[in-house]
C-alpha cells in the first residue's frame, strides 16, 4: 500500500494577491473598469477638496458675532452661539439640567437591556417602560413634587424631537400590536375594523394627519376639553405610526410556523395566553429590526411638526437662520441639522442591521 | 471556433496541464494533470473540499485558473472571451441544484440557448428541445414551469437543456446530491443512457454503483491533488493508496 | 376564561361557546366603533354651531381671491376654491411624476453601481445611499430651497447657459416652444416614424423566431426617427417657434420658468427617494441566485444576454413591489411642499383655503381622500401585478 505525499501549499502568483492583485481585481480589471475608476476618482476630486476647504480649512470656529466670520468658509460661530437653543429650544437655561438628567436616566436605565447576559430582561424592560415615562414627565414638565412647571410651549430643539419620537413609538407599539392581532383575527368584524384603520393611516401623508389633529381634533372633542399643541401632534403621530407598526408586527406573526399555534392550542391555552406567552414573544423578537426601521422613519418624520408650528430641532434652526443678526447662515444651520439627524438615523440603522444578522439563522448565498 | 485551428481527433478532448488555482491565499488545486479522450467517461470522487468540483468548473471557466493550461477540443482557455464562449458552447454542464430558470417554461429553458447562442430558428429549437425532453422521458411537462416539477424531473430537464446545445462534452457537478433518494435512479438512468451513446462525460459524484457500470476511469482527489486514478474495477477492489482505501471504506457501507 | 374547565352543556351558555363569544365580542366592537363615531360627530356638530360654521361643500364655488405662483391650467384670483383644488392637485402630480422618473433613473444607476466589481464606484454609491436616506426629506428640501436656491444671484446677475437658459433666485428660465403652421406635418412625421419602429421591431422578432437571425432594430429605428421628422422640417420649415427669455428691467420675460420651489422640491425628493430605490434594486438583483448566472454562462450565453434574458426578468419581480411603495412614498412626501410654499394640493388647499374658509372638516376630508384614492388604486394595481408575475410553483 502506498502513501500519498501531498505537495506543499504554494503562495499564489504575485499578480493576483497583495496590493497589486487587489488593485487589478477591484479597480483595473478591464479597460471599462479602469475608465469607471478614473471617472469616480474625478468625481471625488471635484467634490471632496472644496468641501473640506469650506467646512474645515477656511472655517471660523471662534467668536461671538457674525463679524467674527472673516475667512470665507463655514461660519461655525453661528452654530456655537445658538447651540443651546438648538438643543433645548426655549427651555429656561437654569432648568436645563432637568432635560440632561432625563436623558441620562434614559441611557442608564436602558443600558441593561443591551447586555445579552442580563437575567429577567423582559420583566426589567416592562418595569422600565412603566416607571420611566412618569419620571420623565415629572422632570421635563414639572408642576408637582417641588419642580416648577415648564409648559410644553417652551420645549424645543433636539429635546422636543426626541420627546416626540420616543412618545410616538412608545404609544404606537401597544396600539400597533393590538391592530396586528386584530388584522389576523378569525372574527370578520374585528378584521374589517383593523384593516380599515391601518390602511387609512398608511394611505395618507403624515402632514395631512398633523393638519387634521391640529384643526379637527378641537372640533371632535366636547366643550371645555382641549389639548395643547404638542399633545395634539403626539396623538396624530401615535395613530399614524401605529398603522406602520401593525404591519411590521403582522409580518412577524406570519413568520411564526403554524405548528407553534397548534402546539399552544393543544396545551389548552386560551387566545390571550397563547398570544402573550407563546406567539408574541417569538414574533416581536423577529420584528425588532423592522420596529427599529419604523422608528428611524418616525424620527425623520418628527421634523414635520414644523408645519403646525412646533419648534423641534429643524424649526429651531430655521428660525435662527432668519434672525437678522445671522442672515446668510442657512447652509451652516442645515448642514448642522443634517449631521445630527444623520448620526441618530445612521446609528440606529447600523444597530438594526446588526440585529438582523444576529437573528438571521437562514443560510443565503 | 473555426475549423482550421481544430486539431485531429487523436488529440485529447480535454487537456489539463500543471493546473494551479488559489482562492485568495488558499491553494485549492495543485498541479492537476489530466487528459480525457473523446468518448471517455470519468468519475471524480473525493472528500468535500478536495477540489473535484473546482476542477470541472475550471473546464468551462466558471472558475478562473491562475497557472497551467486548459485545452478543450483544441481551444485553449485564456482571458479571451471569444475562446471562453466557444468552449462553453461545446461543453454542457449539470449542477447540483439544477439551476433551471424559474421564470421560463421547461420548453423555454431548453430553447433559450439554441436560439440566442446558436441562432437557431424557434421552430427548429423547439423540435430539438422536444426530442431531448422525450429522451429524458418528460415531454408531457414541456409547458410547465420548473417550480411545478419534482427534483428528479427538474434535474432531467437540466440535462435536456444542456443537451439541446449539442455539446461534445458533458460535465456533471454532483447531479444527484440534492435529490430525494427515490429520485436518484431516474437521473442516473438518464446519465447511463447518455454514456451508452458515446458522450464524453466528467462526473463529480459519490454514486459508486454508477461509477462501476459507466466509468472508464475513476479519479480520487484529496486536498487539491489527484491521488489515484484507475479503471473502476481495480479502483474499487484494489485501491493502491491509503487515502483512497480510507475514503472508500467511509462511503461504501 | 375558564372555558376548558366547564363541561359544555347542550345548548351551551354564551360564555362557554367560542362561536357565541366571538359573535358577542364582534357586536360589542361594532357598537363601540359606532358609539365613538357618534360621539365625535355629535361634538363636532355642537362645536360647529357654536362657531357659526355651516358645513357643506358649497364653499368650493366661492371665489378664492388669491394668486398662485404656478398653475398648469388657466387660473386667476377670481377663480373658485374648486379650481384652486384642481391647480394644487395638478401641481402635486407634476412634482410626483418628475420626481418618480428622475428617482427611478438615479436609483437604478446607484443600485447597479453599488454592486459594481469596481471598488471605488461601489463605495461612492454606498456613501451616497447612507448619507441621503438618513437625512429627513423636509430638511433636504429646506437645504435646497433656503441654502441653495434663494442664495443664487438675482435676475441681473443670472447664471446663463448660452443665451437661452438662465438660473437665478427666481428660478430657471428656459425657451418655450410654440407650434407654427408646419407643426401638424412634423407631428404626423413623428407618429409615422414611431409606427414604423413598432412594425420594424415586430418584424425583427418574427424573423428571429423563424430564422434565428437577429436584426438590430436600432439600425433601422434611428434613421427612421431622425429622418422622417427631419424631412418634415426640410419640407415644411421649423415646426416650433422658441420664445427665449429676455431680461427686461429687473426680471426675465418670455420663455418657461421653473420656480425655485419646484426645483428644490424635485431635487430633494429625487435625491432622497433614489437612495431607497437603489437599495431595492440592489437587493432585487442579489435575490437572484448566483446559480442562475452560472447556468446561463455555462450554456454559452454572453454576459449581456445573461443579464437581459435571465437576471433582469427575475430581479424585476423582486424589485417592482417595493419600488411602487417608494413611488407612493414620493407622492406622499410631495406634500412637504407646504414647508417651502410650493403650491401643491396640501399647501394650497389644506393650508390657504382652510385658513380662509375655516371649513376644516371638508378640506381635510377632500385632501385625505385624494391620497387614499391614489394609495388604494396603486396597491390594487400592485396586487394584480404580483398575481400575474408570481413564479408558478406547486
Amino acid at each position: 500500500m502506498q502513501t500519498h505525499t501531498f505537495k506543499p501549499d504554494l503562495p499564489p502568483p504575485a499578480l493576483s494577491v497583495g496590493v497589486v492583485g487587489w488593485l487589478r481585481a477591484n479597480l483595473f480589471s478591464s479597460w471599462f473598469n479602469t475608465l469607471l475608476t478614473l471617472f469616480a476618482a474625478y468625481l471625488v476630486w471635484l467634490m471632496l477638496p472644496p468641501l473640506i476647504q469650506w467646512a474645515f480649512i477656511d472655517a471660523d470656529w471662534t467668536g461671538t458675532t457674525r463679524a467674527d466670520c472673516t475667512s470665507g468658509g463655514a461660519c461655525w460661530v453661528f452654530v456655537q452661539q445658538r447651540f443651546g437653543q438648538f438643543m433645548y429650544g426655549f427651555y429656561p437655561s437654569e432648568l436645563r439640567w432637568r432635560v440632561d438628567l432625563t436623558l441620562w436616566l434614559a441611557v442608564i436605565g436602558a443600558a441593561p437591556l443591551f447586555v445579552p447576559q442580563m437575567p429577567r430582561k423582559a420583566m426589567y424592560g416592562l418595569a422600565f417602560l412603566v416607571v420611566y415615562p412618569l419620571l420623565a414627565f415629572w422632570l421635563l414638565h414639572g408642576g408637582f413634587f417641588g419642580l416648577s412647571t415648564v409648559s410644553t410651549s417652551q420645549w424645543g430643539g433636539l429635546m422636543l424631537t426626541l420627546v416626540i419620537a420616543a412618545v410616538g413609538i412608545a404609544g404606537a407599539l401597544p396600539l400597533g400590536i393590538l391592530l396586528a392581532l386584530g388584522r389576523r383575527s378569525d372574527m370578520p368584524a374585528i378584521r374589517v375594523i383593523c384593516v380599515t384603520f391601518i390602511e387609512f393611516w398608511r394611505g395618507v401623508p403624515l402632514i395631512t394627519v398633523l393638519f387634521m389633529s391640529s384643526v379637527m381634533l378641537p372640533l371632535f372633542l366636547p366643550e371645555g376639553l382641549s389639548f395643547d399643541k404638542l399633545m395634539r401632534a403626539l396623538i396624530g403621530v401615535i395613530l399614524f405610526q401605529s398603522a406602520y407598526i401593525a404591519e411590521v408586527v403582522r409580518g412577524g406573526l406570519q413568520a411564526i410556523p403554524k405548528g407553534q399555534y397548534e402546539a399552544a392550542a393543544a396545551m389548552g391555552l386560551g387566545y390571550w395566553r397563547m398570544m402573550g406567552l407563546v406567539i408574541l414573544p417569538q414574533a416581536l423578537k423577529l420584528v425588532i429590526p423592522g420596529i427599529v426601521n419604523t422608528f428611524i422613519a418616525l424620527f425623520k418624520d418628527t421634523s414635520l411638526v414644523i408645519i403646525i408650528g412646533l419648534f423641534d430641532l429643524l424649526n429651531s434652526i430655521k428660525q435662527a437662520t432668519t434672525d437678522p443678526a445671522w442672515l446668510g447662515m442657512a447652509t451652516e444651520g442645515y448642514v448642522f441639522a443634517a449631521l445630527i439627524f444623520w448620526i441618530f438615523c445612521f446609528g440606529m440603522s447600523r444597530y438594526s442591521q446588526h440585529l438582523e444578522r444576529k437573528l438571521d439563522t437562514g443560510h443565503k448565498r | 471556433m473555426s475549423e482550421a485551428n481544430k486539431q485531429p481527433s487523436a488529440e485529447p478532448m480535454i487537456l489539463l496541464q500543471g493546473l494551479n488555482k488559489w482562492y485568495g491565499q488558499f491553494h485549492v488545486l495543485k498541479d492537476i494533470n489530466l487528459s480525457v479522450q473523446p468518448g471517455e467517461r470519468i468519475v471524480l470522487c473525493g472528500p468535500s473540499g478536495s477540489g473535484k468540483s473546482t476542477t470541472i468548473r475550471c473546464i468551462n471557466r466558471l472558475e478562473e485558473h491562475q497557472q497551467g493550461r486548459i485545452v478543450v477540443d483544441g481551444t485553449e482557455l485564456t482571458h479571451d472571451l471569444k475562446h471562453i464562449e466557444a468552449v462553453r458552447r461545446e461543453v454542457g454542464m449539470v449542477f447540483q441544484h439544477f439551476n433551471l430558470f424559474p421564470h421560463l417554461t421547461v420548453l423555454q429553458n431548453c430553447t433559450l440557448a439554441p436560439m440566442w447562442v446558436r441562432k437557431m430558428p424557434k421552430r427548429q429549437a423547439e423540435e430539438i428541445a422536444m426530442h431531448f425532453l422525450e429522451r429524458v422521458r418528460i415531454p408531457e411537462q414541456a409547458h410547465k414551469y420548473p417550480g411545478q416539477l419534482s427534483g428528479g424531473q427538474q434535474q432531467r430537464v437540466a440535462i435536456a437543456r444542456a443537451l439541446c446545445m449539442k455539446p461534445k462534452i458533458m460535465l456533471f457537478d454532483e447531479p444527484t446530491s440534492a435529490l430525494d433518494p427515490e429520485m436518484v435512479k431516474e437521473v442516473l438512468d438518464t446519465m447511463i443512457g447518455l454514456a451508452e451513446d458515446g458522450m464524453t462525460m466528467l462526473c463529480v459524484t459519490h454514486e459508486m454503483g454508477f461509477a462501476r457500470t459507466v466509468a472508464n476511469r475513476v479519479i480520487f482527489m484529496d486536498k487539491g491533488e489527484i491521488v489515484e486514478q484507475n479503471e473502476p474495477n481495480a479502483f474499487f477492489t484494489n485501491p493502491q493508496n491509503e487515502r483512497t482505501k480510507l475514503f472508500l471504506s467511509q462511503i461504501i457501507h | 376564561m375558564q372555558t376548558t374547565a366547564n363541561v359544555p352543556r347542550p345548548g351551551g351558555s354564551v360564555w362557554t361557546d367560542p362561536k357565541a363569544r366571538a359573535w358577542l365580542f364582534q357586536i360589542l366592537a361594532v357598537i363601540a366603533v359606532v358609539a365613538l363615531g357618534w360621539f365625535l360627530f355629535d361634538n363636532t356638530q355642537t362645536n360647529l354651531e357654536k362657531r357659526g360654521i355651516t358645513s357643506g361643500f358649497s364653499f368650493l364655488n366661492n371665489s378664492a381671491g388669491f394668486g398662485i405662483a404656478q398653475h398648469l391650467i388657466d387660473y386667476d384670483e377670481s377663480n373658485s376654491y374648486g379650481r384652486v383644488f384642481v391647480v394644487g392637485l395638478l401641481n402635486t402630480l407634476l412634482v410626483s411624476v418628475i420626481g418618480i422618473v428622475l428617482a427611478t433613473l438615479l436609483g437604478f444607476l446607484l443600485g447597479v453601481a453599488r454592486l459594481s466589481p469596481n471598488w471605488l464606484i461601489s463605495k461612492l454609491a454606498t456613501v451616497y445611499i447612507e448619507t441621503f436616506r438618513n437625512i429627513p426629506p423636509l430638511l433636504q428640501i429646506f437645504f435646497w430651497y433656503f441654502a441653495v436656491m434663494l442664495s443664487l444671484p438675482g435676475p441681473r446677475q443670472s447664471m446663463g447657459v448660452g443665451e437661452a437658459f438662465f438660473l437665478n433666485s427666481r428660478g430657471l428660465y428656459m425657451p418655450a416652444p410654440s407650434p407654427t403652421d408646419s407643426f401638424g406635418l412634423f407631428a404626423g412625421a413623428v407618429v409615422v416614424a414611431i409606427i414604423g419602429v413598432v412594425l420594424l421591431s415586430r418584424w425583427s422578432k418574427a424573423r428571429f423566431e423563424a430564422t434565428g437571425q437577429l436584426f438590430p432594430v436600432s439600425l433601422g429605428a434611428i434613421p427612421l426617427l431622425i429622418g422622417l421628422p427631419g424631412l418634415a422640417i426640410l419640407l415644411g420649415g421649423n415646426p416650433l417657434q422658441w420664445s427665449v427669455p429676455e431680461l427686461t428691467g429687473f426680471n426675465f420675460r418670455g420663455g418657461w420658468v421653473l420656480i425655485p420651489e419646484l426645483m428644490a422640491l424635485t431635487l430633494a425628493l429625487t435625491i432622497y427617494t433614489a437612495a431607497f430605490i437603489a437599495e431595492n434594486v440592489r437587493s432585487g438583483i442579489m435575490a437572484v441566485n448566483h446559480g442562475q448566472t452560472e447556468a446561463a454562462r455555462s450554456l454559452g450565453l454572453p454576459a449581456g444576454k445573461t443579464l437581459r434574458l435571465v437576471i433582469i426578468p427575475q430581479a424585476l419581480r423582486v424589485i417592482i413591489p417595493p419600488l411602487t411603495s417608494q413611488y407612493l412614498n414620493l407622492a406622499k412626501n410631495s406634500s412637504l411642499a407646504a414647508g417651502i410654499g410650493y403650491p401643491d394640493m396640501v399647501s394650497l388647499f389644506a393650508g390657504t383655503v382652510l385658513n380662509q374658509t375655516g371649513q376644516a372638516i371638508e378640506v381635510i376630508a377632500i385632501t385625505m381622500s385624494v391620497y387614499l384614492a391614489i394609495s388604494i388604486s396603486i396597491s390594487m394595481l400592485m396586487n394584480w401585478y404580483n398575481k400575474r408575475i408570481a413564479l408558478i410553483e406547486r
